[in-house]
């Protein structure tokens, strides 16, 4: 599945490269706070509930 | 019929975000890798642009949600103010970050498409310009939610300088209707004779209908990343207020 993008194949593949490392870029960032502050919530959570 | 206002409350607000989140992330997914396959090795060239029309299937959705964001945050701020609901005020923090994105995807894909177009990178055109000056004001946005120490006191002044960004973005979608000069060339997906189907005026069905799978999925990758991202927020202004009473003794 090829396709021929001629004399403007850099422009091109350039600009859904930049495109898709920020996209991909904001979706992990996203996720990994995500994650980090549900941790880093339960975490405060117990300490204050079990008064440590 | 059940309020919406329900939604306020950040415990349902998380559950329920929780419930549809990845029903609309594999959405999202699903819209974007149809559109950008079906657009990237299914449509032919244009015979002005040649493979450089491809570039539409990103730039166009792009440059659609970093206005679009921006909308969404002027009406979470205005709830804000109204109604001072904290979730709306931190889905507001939540997008701006994805808008700001949106809005380089934008602009560097414009620039990128630009060079072998029009000769240049980049030209003080009225969209362009606006389009920048958008971006800008995203950064000024979250610089100063991250300034300011005291959330409402930041959600206030935040909420105030979007209204005052509404120009831009306002700008950024008008600006070719405003001024008839520049090099970046009118509406041609969403104008009035192309929805009322002249086929003069409108992208032909070939890019179209690639382009419109493209546009869905931008709009659900946008809601999926500012539900998580407002969860995000929620938890961490929870965290801060735990940390802060503890403090207190």
């Amino acid at each position: 599945m090829m396709v021929d993008l001629g004399k403007y194949a850099g422009t091109v593949l350039s600009a859904y490269g930049v495109s898709l490392v920020l996209i991909g870029g904001i979706v992990a960032l996203s996720l990994w706070r995500a994650r980090r502050m549900k941790a880093q919530l339960r975490a405060v959570e117990e300490r204050v509930k079990h008064g440590l | 019929m059940a309020s919406i206002w329900r939604y306020a409350n950040p415990k349902k607000f998380i559950e329920t975000s929780d419930r549809v989140l990845p029903v609309i992330a594999w959405g999202a997914v699903a819209a974007l890798v149809v559109g950008l396959v079906w657009g990237f090795f299914f449509t032919p060239e244009d015979y002005r642009q040649g493979s450089t029309v491809k570039i539409i299937y990103i730039h166009v959705p792009a440059a659609m949600m970093a206005i679009n964001a921006w909308a969404m945050m002027l009406v979470a701020s205005l709830i804000w103010l109204v109604r001072r609901h904290h979730v709306s005020a931190l889905a507001a923090r939540a997008a701006a970050p994805v808008g700001a994105v949106m809005t380089v995807i934008a602009l560097a894909t414009g620039a990128i498409w630009g060079q072998p177009m029009w000769g240049t990178w980049w030209a003080w055109d009225p969209r362009l310009t606006s389009f920048l000056i958008l971006f800008l004001f995203y950064l000024g946005y979250s610089a100063l939610w991250a300034a300011v120490e005291d959330d409402d006191t930041a959600a206030d002044l935040t909420a105030i300088l979007c209204i005052v960004g509404s120009v831009f973005a306002l700008l950024s979608r008008y600006a070719v209707n405003f001024w008839n000069q520049g090099l970046h060339q009118g509406a041609s997906v969403m104008r009035a004779g192309a929805i009322a189907g002249d086929t003069q005026e409108r992208v032909s069905n070939v890019f179209a209908a690639p382009l419109f799978v493209c546009m869905a999925g931008f709009v659900l990758l946008f809601v999926a990343l500012v539900l998580l991202r407002t969860q995000t927020e929620i938890r961490a202004r929870r965290m801060r207020a735990l940390l802060a009473r503890e403090r207190m003794g």
